[in-house]
């Protein structure tokens, strides 16, 4: 990016500098040994032209939508169109969410985004045993076609996307959104959504699982088959590094593992016999805004810089459109304190100002009492007024990549991408990422980093305000949520009510000929719409996999 | 010389959440501290967890809950050793609990709850301090 003698010069004043600054320190030292980011990544005290001198504009960094989309991947960025401002939301009963559904939808959010009930997401009913006091507590209780039904009603979906948090059961979860639209009389061509799918990252990071990753992922590439035909405009996987990063994982680790996730469903779907360019632009992402601001713009231009290299290169992709990297961003859960709640809301507006300054498509931000239950309206509607203000008062939309040319940031995403690739690359020699989460790699390397971040926080290395400095005494002063207790035998009413009135004879049919799909060779979205539109429920058909695939269990490591 | 024997600890994820970035840290910090443990690991049952607490014959239980299913977890486990005879048990909980459950889960028999922030060194401690092999 520099001549020679530009270099020199940068070099000789480099030089002064430094003599002026040891002065300096003689008298007055910095204030810590080692400056790092909440990853533990060395950040140096000054970057120069010097950081890029091995650098080259047109292959590195280019322009908005140019190959390799370091700057963003569409040309006119947020000038021409704003994030999808995507509140994830599920509480209590169908009802309930779909209230809160429509309360974001007035606030001006612009996407939905549904939050799941653990049974949901686990691939149990409200009336199994092992969905005994979890109904409706940290999501949206769905067991049937008509849970989901009521979830929508009244909400525009086929003008505004869907986002649902579902993994181990997603294919189920997505059949019935399907049935629940074209009974609306919307068709699946025009349904445009995404569903999370990422079973990977289960296993490494959010610990939702069902059965053993082989079926697993055999069941994501069904749902990526079947989307690529018939639901054109869905994200079918949204590849996800947010819950490896919640997990404790570092911002490279993040990136490695969500990309090296990325990089086996596209060989799997290859492997599937689709054309690499027929599937590739519908895949998404999924990353995380911690604390560390300028390490998380980093992260976000590396990944896109990454992807599109193992695109263009590794997989011979030819449309521009399956080289994009497209994501959604979440602000950092994890960094949320109890301690001083009202203090997120400043964390979150940083964490979002690094999603929006990194070029993410969607944004959710958390709520100030996210830490302590699921949001009440007030709490939601400050995060979502966050993005409104990132958006339309600070001016940070106005030019596309500000950032970009920065000594710092540019640095920073060099650095993230080499150390990023040192992971994929011994993710490759194990034979990919099925093959290293069997040998526990990245869990381990995820919980080696966790229990280190803890370590540095109980010893004061790292701090969190309100938690190891500038504590108070005083108890949390907010309001939280509560689910109501007598909302599980409403729901198990429901779902007992609807097995006992519909033809439980084609209920079973549909059932036995989902179980042949799943141990034979055909994609089962198909089967699992027939099955969902006669009121099979949720378990019914993970009851299916589980019996055909196995249980994985966790193999309870520390 | 000294015959006592340390400290056994079951720390345990009862239900179906699987947050369990915070049982694995105290599970590393509760070894490193000097106690022997058992990490049950993910989707147990409170039968499971009682069941292998008396089978592993441990002093005391340790819970992480982050999905807020505590009331009903918690109180079948302590439960379920009263049933076994085993309520000679400590159990203990840590993870995302509203204040007004903390007092409720401790009434029922919870011998502490910690919550974010309580730093490693000040649950073992409590440990050392509360809890003697049985």
């Amino acid at each position: 990016m520099f001549k020679e003698d530009q270099l020199d010069k940068v070099k000789k004043g480099k030089g002064a500098w430094q003599r002026e600054l040891s002065s300096q320190l003689s008298l007055m030292p910095e204030r810590k040994k080692r400056f790092s980011t909440v990853s533990d990544l060395e950040i140096k005290d000054l970057y120069t032209p010097e950081d890029l001198s091995e650098m080259d504009f047109e292959k590195d960094i280019s322009f908005p939508c140019s190959y390799p989309f370091t700057r963003g991947v569409q040309p006119s960025m947020y000038r021409g169109r704003l994030w999808t401002m995507r509140m994830f939301a599920g509480l209590g009963s169908a009802e309930d969410t779909n209230k809160r559904f429509h309360f974001l939808v007035q606030q001006g959010q612009t996407g939905l985004s549904t939050a799941f009930d653990m049974p949901t997401l686990m691939g149990y009913d409200t009336d199994s045993p092992m969905a005994r006091g979890e109904c409706g507590k940290c999501g949206v209780a769905i067991d049937t076609l008509e849970d989901m039904e009521i979830l929508f009603k009244g909400l525009p979906i086929d003008r505004i996307t869907t986002s649902m948090t579902i993994n181990p059961p997603a294919s189920v979860i997505w059949a019935m959104y399907i049935a629940m639209a074209e009974k609306r009389g919307i068709p699946r061509k025009k349904l445009g959504g995404t569903i999370q799918n990422d079973m990977l990252k289960e296993f490494a990071a959010q610990k939702t699982f069902m059965c053993p990753p082989r079926p697993s992922v055999r069941l994501v590439i069904d749902t990526v088959e079947f989307g690529t035909k018939e639901v054109p405009r869905w994200n079918t996987i949204s590849i996800s590094g947010y819950h490896i990063r919640e997990a404790g994982s570092t911002a490279v680790q993040e990136l490695a593992f969500t990309l090296a996730d990325g990089l086996a469903y596209t060989q799997a779907a290859i492997g599937r016999g689709l054309n690499v360019d027929d599937f590739a632009p519908r895949l998404s992402f999924f990353f995380n805004a911690h604390s560390d601001f300028f390490e998380e713009i980093a992260k976000y231009r590396a990944a896109r810089r990454m992807w599109a290299r193992f695109m263009k290169e590794r997989f011979k992709a030819d449309n521009p459109r399956s080289w994009w990297l497209r994501f959604h961003t979440q602000t950092a859960g994890c960094s949320l304190t109890a301690q001083q709640p009202y203090n997120n809301v400043i964390r979150t507006t940083l964490q979002a100002l690094s999603a929006v300054l990194g070029g993410t498509q969607s944004l959710h931000t958390n709520s100030l009492d996210e830490v302590l239950a699921i949001p009440t309206e007030e709490a939601a509607t400050i995060a979502l007024r966050t993005q409104q203000i990132i958006a339309e008062e600070s001016g940070v939309t106005h030019s596309i990549d500000p950032l970009g040319g920065s000594y710092f940031v540019e640095a920073l995403t060099n650095e993230m991408e080499t150390q990023a690739m040192e992971y994929i690359r011994r993710i490759d020699e194990m034979g990919g990422m099925i093959e290293a989460l069997e040998r526990h790699y990245p869990q381990m390397e995820i919980a080696d980093a966790a229990y280190k971040f803890q370590q540095q926080i109980d010893r004061r290395e790292k701090i969190m305000v309100g938690v190891n400095k500038y504590e108070t005494e005083e108890a949390p002063p907010v309001e939280i949520l509560k689910i109501d207790p007598e909302l599980e035998s409403r729901q198990i009413a429901r779902t007992q009510e609807i097995k006992n009135n519909r033809n439980n004879k084609k209920v079973r049919e549909c059932l036995d000929r989902l179980g042949d799909a799943c141990a034979g060779q055909e994609n089962v979205m198909p089967f699992l719409i027939e099955a969902v539109k006669e009121q099979a429920t949720l378990q019914e058909c993970c009851d299916v996999y589980r019996k055909v695939f196995g249980i994985y269990r966790d193999p309870g490591i520390y | 010389m000294n015959q006592e024997r340390k400290i056994r600890i079951l720390v345990g994820k009862p239900g179906l959440d699987g947050h369990d970035r915070g049982a694995r840290i105290i599970a590393r910090a509760f070894r490193d501290a000097g106690f022997e443990v058992v990490y049950t690991g993910l989707h147990q049952t409170p039968e499971q967890i009682v069941q292998a607490a008396i089978q592993e014959d441990v002093d005391l239980i340790g819970l992480s809950s982050l999905a807020g299913a505590h009331n009903y977890l918690f109180s079948q486990v302590l439960e379920l050793l009263k049933d076994q005879g085993a309520e000679d048990i400590a159990l203990i909980g840590g993870g995302i609990f509203p204040e007004e459950d903390i007092h409720s889960l401790k009434q029922m028999g919870v011998k502490e709850i910690f919550t974010p922030g309580a730093s490693l060194d000040s649950i073992a401690d409590w440990v050392r301090e509360n809890i003697k092999p049985r």
